[in-house]
């Protein structure tokens, strides 16, 4: 509803406050009237009327000529159509990746600044100002509060798409909130663009990723993927991942996303097909150019392959900096009999490594490689 | 909206002065083109920084200096006005300015209006 009102409006704060004061008379009205047949209807015409009569009050001129537009029609679609315009606005190119994040949860997710700024670990205020200099630049630059022309939409629907991954991706290690707040997010895009197939892919990697959440740890303690307790995952949601992977490949999707998902799907199977595994990891890896997915793909590799095929590959990246790129090694090199190098590597990766499950992990690795 | 593309050409410069004569025109004239859609009101091509003053007055004494404001690759090359849509319009136009991909940056900004 705030979305149609954004959209009407031009004006994110304007729009908040109409909408707050039309649920207000709605919650003295309804009770004592009867709730009206089409209560969102209502509750927008309400919110106009508010809005009009407060633009009229403040008497500024140019605001006044949107009093000469009439309301358009009020079907139900038209709140899919404006909450749609409303993502591509919220992650426009010309606002700082922040600032997308924070506006998303803000307008689409209706979380509160305070829920936000909890949910990224910096004070209310930071996040109240990021969010009043969001709205301020949307406005002076003008942002249009538009679905983008044709040839903008693959990479606009590409940041969109990340800035829900991203926020997914915060709340994976831990803050359910976040995570779940992202799946939403994700939910309302696939009913938004039910014919885009990354839109869906996204979607299921989520799912199959949070589908697992129950079994990641135990006691505190990181527990990888081969040893986990299947019996603790989510089977609803990984089942919703699978469906909606289904629909991703239905429409012929093969970007990053749907590469994604299929990893994620195949890793949910038993016994897991690492080959194909590895098959995509190098699919993905062509498209992405990441070495991070190489290495990932290392890790597939080294199941189907062997170690030694796998650490030729790990070999060969350049990710000195990256905590997972030592803890592959160490893997690979403890399997292969090579205890010293393994040693370093663990050590190497401890070194990079910040999370105390983490931490743990690495020095329960490092402690069985310990010379006898 | 009125916008203002600030066009810095940096190494479209240099990249520009490398090419043959026929493809030099062809780039100017895209920059004719722009210059003439519907939505341009206004637009110039600076001459180089080299040729550039500085004007700068401090406790009532004027300082002139020879060169432009800042003596970096990101030089101010020229400039367009253009009055569009909205912001995307006006991105659209920036990135059909040469300069964008031949190393140089458009900044697109609002004006200040009314």
């Amino acid at each position: 509803m705030v979305a149609s009102l954004i959209g009407f409006l031009g004006d994110f704060d304007r729009a908040e406050e109409a909408a707050q004061e039309a649920f207000a008379v709605a919650a003295e009205r309804w009770p004592r009237d009867g709730t009206p047949d089409n209560p969102g209807a209502w509750l927008v015409t309400t919110a106009r009327n508010r809005a009009i009569d407060r633009i009229r009050r403040e008497r500024v001129l140019t605001e006044k000529t949107k009093l000469l537009e009439p309301p358009p029609p009020m079907p139900e679609s038209i709140f899919a159509d404006e909450r749609l315009e409303l993502v591509f606005t919220c992650c426009h190119p010309a606002l700082a990746l922040d600032a997308q994040v924070a506006l998303t949860l803000r307008t689409l997710g209706g979380l509160s600044t305070d829920e936000i700024a909890r949910a990224f670990l910096v004070p209310e205020t930071t996040m109240a100002q990021r969010l009043v200099r969001a709205k301020k630049k949307i406005k002076a630059a003008g942002i249009p509060f538009r679905i983008p022309a044709d040839h903008l939409l693959p990479d606009r629907l590409a940041a969109v798409l990340a800035v829900v991954y991203l926020i997914f991706n915060e709340g994976y290690g831990g803050r359910n909130e976040l995570a779940a707040e992202a799946i939403r997010l994700g939910r309302a895009l696939a009913e938004l663009m039910p014919d885009e197939p990354e839109v869906h892919a996204l979607l299921a990697l989520m799912l199959l990723h949070d589908g697992r959440r129950g079994a990641r740890f135990a006691d505190g303690e990181l527990v990888l993927l081969r040893d986990q307790d299947r019996s603790l995952w989510d089977s609803a949601q990984i089942a919703g991942g699978v469906a909606s992977l289904e629909r991703a490949l239905a429409l012929q999707g093969r970007r990053p996303y749907v590469l994604q998902a299929a990893i994620a799907s195949l890793h949910a199977e038993e016994p897991v097909d690492w080959a194909e595994i590895a098959a995509l990891y190098r699919e993905l890896a062509r498209l992405t150019s990441s070495p991070v997915v190489e290495l990932n793909g290392a890790v597939a590799v080294a199941e189907s392959e062997g170690a030694a095929a796998a650490l030729a590959i790990v070999d060969t990246l350049d990710l000195d900096g990256y905590l997972y790129l030592h803890s592959t090694r160490a893997e690979l090199l403890s399997r292969l009999g090579r205890r010293d190098e393994a040693r370093t590597a663990y050590r190497r990766a401890l070194a990079l490594a910040q999370a105390e499950p983490e931490r743990r992990f690495l020095e329960r690795r490092l402690a069985a490689l310990s010379p006898r | 909206m009125k916008y203002a593309l600030l066009i810095y050409s940096g190494e479209a410069r240099d990249e520009w002065d490398a090419l043959p004569e026929t493809e030099q025109k062809a780039i100017m004239a895209e920059y004719v083109a722009i210059a003439g859609e519907p939505g341009t009101y206004g637009g110039e091509q600076l001459q180089p920084s080299a040729t550039a003053t500085t004007v700068r007055v401090e406790g009532g004494q004027t300082l002139t200096t020879d060169g432009p404001f800042m003596d970096t690759k990101e030089v101010l090359g020229g400039f367009y006005l253009i009055d569009v849509p909205d912001l995307d319009a006006a991105l659209d136009v920036a990135a059909r300015v040469p300069a964008a991909r031949m190393g140089g940056i458009v900044e697109v900004r609002p004006l200040v209006e009314g």
